[in-house]
């Protein structure tokens, strides 16, 4: 009697497991909907503005017109010039976390920098870069100031990606190092970094799609809402997509619907390739690493 | 014979403590020091932030700043002719209102996905949801901003037959959706640092799948699941862009979720550009922009020291 009753309790509570399971089921396949239905919207009402003309050639007529070459390749500057700066800094701190930092106060207070670096809001960013590198440093509005404000976001991007791909690195491997009669920098030059790169290389793409996408953060630090000619110095202000499309769906009107869904499709477009690269480069690292 | 080839060796080896050994130690040395430069630099970026932010807002804090009027008066007038008012209250609010909307949305969802992922699903699928969070936490704020104005705004006027479009809940829903991604990676990272010997052992004594998780891997997960949603409330509180489109610009209290409202963040990025540098205006964005830096500060070390409570039981 007593081990049916038992039966009982266990199929009320398989099936309530059951309901939960699908219930959670679903709404992770929920997310599956506004993700879907984002880039389909884009594609549809962006994709007939996307011609040659649109790619390269610059706005016109009030930006209700012609494309948005300026702004792609203003991104472009912001992008390169950015990573310029962060990526070797990113790199050294991570190296000093992993390699040489020991577990006291002073490695928390630069974690906990990291990780409030990760938290501060881009807006906050635009104020630092204002503040520092536009007034303080006198550099103005320009390239050089914007591309410095977006490096100093994605350190702490750099600098995480980074320390995981050392720590996946086997002791075993600087402990042969060592025997061998090789210092310290050594075996991070020789053996570590190498060995890391395709994990630092992910890392080191995502930020460029953190750099492509961002608008706050370069909003009073060197990106202009419209410039009649492309940049050709770092000292020089230019356009960005994300402004330009910011600009063309808030700022401006009568701008046609399909230039701005256009101008969104290049953008996602871009930050989406390099995610899927990056995406790409981690699994062929995975599947083809030597440990 | 034999005595040259260790004659040979010896002087190898005195040339290699001679000459290369030094050259070695004083490589290492320099990029040691090189390194801890690096390793230094994030943690002088963090009080450079701290101190810019606060040097450009201090001619205004230290003169007619109160913090009495800046958090309850409700007045925000920042150019006005007859008399200026610098009341944030509104814009707190505003802040307070789309960061509690968009929870009420992120959480359930983003928690429960992270149960499902961690606990419930296969491999392959587990493979596929990480890729789809990715690319979600991929999309720029400013297309967030984009849908929120192009999509969104025409849906809620046509569909939900509400007279603005740019409003709380416009902006909630985008915003739950921006804070998911994290929820959902650092919930899940929380739920998989619980050890196997955890489930294991409540298994073992007869419980389902279900009892584990609510029974035991919640209550052992809790201080990282805090963090998930405290770091999602984070990112709600900093996001710009997105907001700046979808709340519709209005500095009052709002009284329903249609309401349109303004950001702390949203007023900072829509004013300053119009702010002349220096002016009392400027340095009012300035303390916005450092009541912004606190709260989020505060967040972060807070999830920070949850994060490493449950870091260390495993």
């Amino acid at each position: 009697m007593s081990s049916f009753k038992s039966t009982e309790l266990l199929k009320s509570k398989v099936s309530k497991q059951k309901w939960v399971e699908s219930i959670l089921l679903v709404t992770t396949f929920a997310l599956f909907i506004p993700v879907a239905a984002i880039f389909l919207i884009l594609l549809i009402k962006g994709y007939p503005a996307i011609n040659l003309n649109f790619i390269f050639a610059g706005p016109s007529n009030g930006m209700t017109e012609g494309g948005i070459f300026p702004a792609i390749v203003g991104t472009f500057w912001l992008i390169f010039l950015s990573l310029f700066f962060t990526c070797p800094l990113g790199i050294l701190a991570a190296l000093y976390l992993n390699e040489y930092a020991r577990d006291n106060t002073f490695t928390r207070i630069i974690n906990l920098a990291i990780i409030n670096l990760a938290g501060v809001p881009s807006i906050v960013y635009s104020l630092f870069g204002l503040g520092a590198f536009v007034l303080f440093l006198k550099m103005g509005t320009s390239i050089l100031s914007a591309s410095l404000t977006l490096s100093v976001m994605n350190l702490p991007v750099i600098i995480t990606s980074t320390r995981e791909s050392l720590l996946a690195v086997p002791k075993s491997f600087r402990e042969a190092c060592w025997n061998v009669g090789a210092s310290k920098w050594q075996t991070l030059w020789y053996v570590v970094l190498p060995n890391s790169l395709p994990g630092i290389l992910t890392g080191v793409i995502f930020s460029v799609s953190r750099a492509a996408g961002e608008t706050a953060a370069i909003l009073f630090t060197g990106v202009a809402f419209y410039l009649p000619f492309l940049p050709e110095s770092i000292f020089d202000q230019c356009m960005a997509l994300s402004m330009h499309l910011y600009t063309i769906s808030t700022q401006v009107v009568g701008v046609p619907e399909s230039y701005t869904f256009g101008t969104a499709l290049v953008l996602i477009g871009l930050v989406l390739i390099v995610n899927t690269l990056s995406i790409v480069v981690r699994s062929y690292y995975r599947s083809h690493r030597k440990w | 014979m034999m005595g040259k080839v260790i004659e040979e060796e010896k002087r190898q080896l005195s040339d290699y403590i001679k000459h290369y050994r030094p050259k070695q130690i004083l490589r290492d040395r320099i990029m040691e020091s090189i390194i801890f430069l690096g390793g230094l630099s994030a943690v002088i970026f963090t009080i450079g932030i701290f101190l810019f932010v606060i040097k450009e807002a201090w001619p205004f804090l230290s003169s007619r700043f109160s913090l009495m009027e800046f958090l309850t008066n409700i007045e925000w007038y920042p150019v006005s002719n007859v008399s200026v008012r610098y009341g944030a209250k509104a814009l707190f609010v505003g802040t307070a209102a789309v960061t509690i909307g968009s929870m009420v949305l992120a959480i359930p969802v983003g928690i429960g996905t992270a149960i499902f992922i961690s606990e419930f699903c296969g491999p392959k699928f587990k493979e596929v949801a990480k890729i789809l969070i990715e690319l979600l936490a991929s999309i720029p704020s400013v297309v967030w901003g984009f849908i929120a104005v192009m999509v969104m705004n025409p849906f809620i006027i046509n569909v939900l037959h509400e007279p603005v479009g740019l409003n709380v809940f416009n902006a909630s829903i985008i915003l739950a959706l921006m804070s998911i991604p994290m929820i959902v990676s650092i919930g899940e990272d929380a739920l998989r640092s619980v050890p196997d010997t955890y489930r294991e052992a409540a298994e073992s004594l007869g419980a389902t799948r279900l009892e584990v998780v609510i029974r035991v891997i919640i209550p052992a997960a809790k201080n990282g699941l805090i963090a998930a949603i405290l770091l999602g409330v984070g990112r709600a509180v900093g996001e710009t862009m997105a907001v700046l489109m979808a709340t519709g610009h209005s500095v009052a209290i709002p009284d329903s979720i249609f309401s349109p409202v303004r950001t702390l963040t949203a007023t900072v990025a829509a004013e300053m550009g119009e702010a002349p540098k220096g002016s009392e205006h400027y340095q009012t964005l300035f303390t916005i922009g450092l009541s912004l830096l606190l709260i989020t500060f505060s967040i972060n070390f807070i999830s920070d020291i949850l994060l490493r409570k449950s870091w260390k039981r495993k």
